[in-house]
């Protein structure tokens, strides 16, 4: 029996792979939301991704904008929520709203 | 945050160290803050920030101060198992899966072996003493399984004087009410007694060493986190 793998550790072992990684971070949550500030998804560049900053409703959209932050290496606040309305929002089923911090790992 | 930063953030994890990163979300600079520290990272930590990153990790919350996320990293919870019972045998792995490091006392070597809790800490000693070796923290849970008096009594009394933030006991409400006896005649006080969790878990009606478990693990959650308002 071992332990869920923990993200920051699959972050590593994929820049070892010679991949690019980006971290996504819940920073604030309002509202019922899943996941407390501080959970945390990784992604690579062929999209595999570990963790989760939601109950699975706006992973997709973080993945896909952790592809564009590891490419530019300019990190970006996202905010997802029933009333957002920017271009890439999701709802959250459970009516909650989240803020997710992604970034680059660096070399 | 950089790879660096990264090793280093992992180090101080695996040294079992209360660590924060902060991170000013306008442009993703970083510090890490290991015991108080400041030890890596560009971002210039003020008085206040410090401040919040400790004041976090007391609350084990993460969460955002002045445009600054502290995203914590707290040791990890324990969990000790006195009893090397089927009980313990899927307690045990639920716990690990819960982010528990758990560790299970039974001086019994036929039932604490290897084979039965695979990657699982046992220790072969009097629970007494490993009990007070393994000290339990506020971090700590603790759960007497054996129903084998000279086992859990003189455990259930060493994690009583502790901070350990649970503390229960397997058997019946009778099994209970003559445990508080035998425990008041060796000196523990009733508001100690009066701590433990026993019959033990939640009432879920469990009946398999797997749902009782369950019992047991949700319990402690309720313990650690309060319910949920609303």
């Amino acid at each position: 029996m071992s332990e869920i793998i923990d993200p920051l550790t699959q972050a590593k072992e994929w820049q070892d792979q010679g991949k690019k990684v980006a971290l996504a971070t819940v920073v604030e949550t309002w509202g019922s939301s899943p996941r407390p500030p501080g959970s945390q998804l990784v992604v690579n560049e062929d999209a595999g991704f570990e963790g989760s900053v939601s109950g699975g409703c706006i992973e997709g959209a973080v993945v896909t904008e952790a592809m564009d932050v590891m490419e530019t290496g300019v990190p970006k606040l996202m905010e997802f929520g029933v009333s957002d309305a920017m271009a890439w929002e999701v709802g959250l089923a459970c009516g909650g709203t989240v803020k997710v911090f992604v970034e680059k790992l660096e070399a | 945050m950089k790879r660096a930063f990264l090793e280093r953030l992992e180090a101080a994890r695996q040294a079992k160290q209360p660590t924060v990163v902060a991170t000013r979300l306008s442009d993703g600079a970083q510090a890490l803050i290991v015991d108080g520290d400041v030890v890596a990272g560009d971002l210039a930590v003020t008085p206040a920030i410090a401040d919040a990153a400790q004041t976090a990790l007391r609350r084990d919350k993460s969460g955002t101060e002045d445009g600054v996320f502290l995203q914590i990293f707290n040791p990890p919870l324990r969990l000790i198992i006195v009893g090397a019972v089927h009980i313990a045998q899927v307690l045990a792995p639920m716990a690990t899966l819960s982010g528990y490091g758990v560790t299970v006392i039974d001086p019994r070597g036929a039932w604490a072996s290897a084979e039965r809790f695979p990657d699982i800490a046992v220790i072969q000693d009097w629970p007494e003493e490993a009990m007070q070796s393994l000290a339990p923290d506020r971090r700590t849970a603790v759960v007497a399984l054996t129903h084998d008096p000279k086992l859990d009594d003189p455990a259930l009394a060493v994690a009583l004087a502790t901070d350990a933030f649970y503390v229960g006991a397997l058997g019946s409400k009778k099994t209970a009410a003559a445990r508080a006896v035998r425990l008041k005649d060796s000196g523990v006080s009733d508001g100690a007694i009066a701590r433990i969790d026993g019959p033990i878990g939640m009432n879920i009606g469990a009946v398999s060493p797997a749902e009782i478990a369950v019992a047991i693990l949700a319990k402690i959650t309720l313990t650690l986190r309060g319910p949920k308002g609303g």
